[in-house]
């Protein structure tokens, strides 16, 4: 947070900041920010909740991103997110109990022309089946 | 790096890595772009460079291999260039890197010409023109390649005023999709009053399908950043930002390292090159939220708050980014600033329509043989685009549609084919250039779920302010849902008109008011598919869950690949002869639809049961 100077404008990417290193914003967390610049709680948690980026309940280690892109869409990314649910055991949007993956629905990832698309942590994968992202994913972490 | 003091400097500076000879070293680039590095563009990288260091010969003969930007064609990467021949490879494996190699050093008996590919000749590449062929973390790649010498002509020969008037002239449109002209916003920013001024950078590239901003700021960072230093100087602002998509991690990182380099070269800071001009560049991360690509929306965003539009009344030329005026273009419109500078309004004139000057990247994706990223001059027809350059539909299917303008567009259907793409031509059938998204669609696509899909899109992506947009996209996707489920009603498609039109008049920004353009297009184009749908309980596609029964042709050939797909154990047959469908099995999934390949299998209407 001190890496920022203490003006509001900075709220969004300290709250990326925190979301990136501990996968979620707790409310002691945002608490500190609102203090740190000096803006009222509910404004942080304003932009806490409109930003998808942003989660208040922990994300996994590893986040799956499903790109459901129009061009992912016409070529079976429904199929993908089914497939992954089904191996995962949890909903899109929803984090595995040991929290080791949580999966995710995106609006496009802008690598279309690899369709379907899914991302592990900063990796884009295209074409792969669910059972495919789902060992690469566990490979790497 | 040392800081260049003054004009002649940094022209003495350009011309020195210019004329450095390596321009006419062999060269070996690997692209580098999302798309190739999925495709393990690194691992050839690496295989090309540990084999030229172990070759005697590579290393005498300055052969080099380094990363690159995209190159636009991402579906056969990895993509892999050899320079200054310009050969490109198509699904480089790292096995692949002794032959590479020799190809460089030696020639390639199987490669005569450069561009053999209608994907490559076709096209009119000025914007896209460096991509793959520099490094787009090297600014001496950048000023190689003739980056940086419009900067030094603005600053050296025109006045901000003169400038302004060149972006006037050239007619230049924002590539962002409204198209409006950039001179006109430069114009009337640069008269605004008030001390303090903005540049804006919009890289929040929401649209689905569309991916050549990405592009343009992973693969040629340092073309965004001229144009917007030399946009801040022709308006008079002192502070630019450039407001990227949280899902382009990579555009982030080589926007930043570019910043940097400027930076240390002193073409951003106080007093850029002597000339009293102060600019910096800052970054700012996108939250995940499609409206943040409106205007408006992006600037509260910028400002630390949650990204809703406001009425504009007041443009954000006079009252943008904090209250002060500001411009705010996309990637790809402040990408053709310095070419525009370099080269004059009238050669940027020479191509395109006369309302809409200029070239235009697509992105062309879907169910087209060669997907990619496509630059055209506007005005080129979607047959030229889609057949020409695209190669046609994927398995010789038949065409059914094309999708312009992402979520906000619409879907045009055969008779538009001749069409001349621009943004007046698009607008008037019903669709919109958007950011130049281009989606192909064949006969496997059902348009009552493109409407439905998009319209979710947009319900999920409503920020949420105004009634019409909140509320009425959650009513229109309920009914297309259920004409797709096979429970639409006579009368639906006249009240998802109806709909459409009130959320067209009354919503508060362009996502809203835009938003009805796929059910409408689809509507008038497609009518007979949601009519089928609702009378008949038939989708013709074969998309629809349920609503369609298999059948097999005798085009068979006894593959097997449907039976094994069908969940149902629905497909009868032996291999290599005709197989069969038991339409009582049939669940209509469409599973084995695009299994088949020759085609033989059709959407069929359910008998009555």
């Amino acid at each position: 947070m001190d890496a920022y100077p203490a003006n509001p404008r900075f709220l969004l990417p300290i709250l990326q900041d925190i979301q990136h290193t501990e996968r979620h914003l707790s409310t002691d967390a945002m608490k500190a920010v609102a203090r740190y610049l000096d803006v009222p709680d509910s404004k942080v948690y304003a932009v806490a909740t409109f930003y998808k980026s942003l989660s208040l309940t922990p994300k996994g280690e590893v986040e799956i991103k499903v790109c459901l892109g129009t061009a992912c869409h016409l070529r079976g990314a429904g199929e993908i997110v089914r497939g992954l649910e089904g191996a995962l055991g949890v909903k899109a949007g929803e984090t595995t109990a040991d929290g080791k993956f949580s999966l995710e629905t995106v609006n496009c990832l802008g690598a279309c022309a690899l369709a379907p698309v899914v991302m592990t942590g900063e990796t884009v994968r295209g074409g792969m089946s669910a059972a495919q992202i789902l060992e690469a994913a566990g490979a790497k972490s | 790096m040392k800081k260049l003091a003054g004009l002649d400097e940094l022209r003495d500076y350009r011309l020195s890595v210019t004329n450095d000879g390596s321009l006419e070293k062999p060269h070996i680039w690997v692209c580098g772009g999302t798309g190739c590095l999925a495709w393990g563009s690194a691992d050839v990288l690496a295989a090309i460079q540990e084999e030229i260091a172990s070759r005697k010969e590579a290393v005498t003969a300055g052969l080099r291999c380094e990363s690159a930007g995209c190159h636009g064609q991402c579906e056969r990467g990895p993509l892999v260039e050899i320079t200054p021949q310009k050969w490109i490879y198509h699904k480089v494996r790292p096995s692949d890197a002794g032959k590479i190699i020799d190809y460089a050093l030696r020639g390639d008996p199987a490669e005569p010409t450069a561009d053999k590919n209608s994907f490559t000749s076709g096209q009119t590449k000025r914007v896209l023109s460096r991509m793959g062929r520099m490094s787009p973390r090297s600014i001496d790649g950048y000023m190689r390649l003739g980056g940086y010498e419009a900067l030094e002509r603005a600053l050296r020969e025109m006045t901000p005023e003169e400038v302004t008037a060149a972006v006037s002239a050239s007619n230049l449109r924002g590539r962002g999709g409204g198209g409006f002209h950039a001179g006109t916003k430069w114009e009337s920013c640069r008269k605004s009053q008030g001390g303090v001024k903005y540049v804006l950078v919009n890289g929040d590239e929401g649209d689905p399908g569309a991916f050549m901003d990405r592009s343009l700021m992973e693969g040629d960072p340092h073309s965004v950043l001229e144009g917007l230093i030399i946009g801040g100087y022709a308006v008079g602002a002192a502070e630019g930002y450039i407001y990227v998509r949280n899902e382009y991690p990579q555009a982030v990182a080589n926007l930043t390292l570019a910043i940097d380099d400027a930076r240390s070269f002193g073409l951003l800071g106080e007093n850029i090159l002597g000339t009293g001009f102060n600019f910096d560049i800052h970054i700012c991360r996108g939250g995940g939220a499609f409206v943040c690509g409106e205007s408006t929306a992006l600037m509260a965003s910028v400002e630390g708050r949650p990204g809703t539009p406001r009425v504009k009344y007041i443009r954000s030329t006079e009252r943008g980014l904090w209250d002060a005026p500001t411009v705010l273009n996309n990637v790809e419109t402040w990408a053709n600033v310095p070419r525009i500078i370099l080269n004059g309004p009238e050669w940027f004139k020479q191509v395109g329509t006369e309302g809409s000057p200029g070239t235009k990247i697509f992105a062309l994706v879907g169910k087209v043989e060669n997907t990619g990223l496509v630059e055209v001059p506007m005005g080129a027809t979607l047959r030229e685009v889609i057949f020409g350059i695209g190669g046609g539909i994927k398995k010789k299917r038949p065409f059914k549609a094309v999708q312009t303008g992402g979520p906000s567009g619409g879907c045009l259907p055969e008779s538009a084919l001749e069409t001349g793409v621009d943004f007046d031509t698009l607008t008037e059938i019903g669709s919109m250039m958007g950011s130049g998204g281009m989606i192909v669609m064949d006969d496997r696509t059902c348009m009552v779920d493109v409407a439905r899909y998009f319209t979710g899109f947009l319900e999920g992506e409503s920020c949420g302010k105004c009634v019409p947009c909140r509320e009425g996209l959650v009513k229109m996707r309920k009914i297309l849902s259920d004409i797709a489920s096979g429970k639409g009603r006579p009368g639906d498609v006249e009240l998802l008109a109806d709909a459409s039109e009130t959320l067209a008049d009354t919503a508060l920004c362009g996502l809203g008011q835009s938003a009805p353009n796929p059910v409408l297009s689809t509507i008038k184009h497609f009518r007979d598919e949601y009519d089928e749908h609702i009378n008949e309980g038939f989708c013709r596609a074969g998309v629809c869950q349920g609503l369609f029964t298999a059948a097999i042709s005798d085009a068979c050939i006894g593959c097997g690949a449907c039976l094994r797909a069908c969940p149902a154990n629905a497909v009868r047959g032996e291999a290599k002869r005709l197989h069969a469908v038991d339409a009582r099995g049939c669940i209509g999934c469409g599973a084995c639809l695009d299994k088949c390949p020759v085609n033989a299998i059709k959407a069929e209407r359910r008998s009555a049961r």
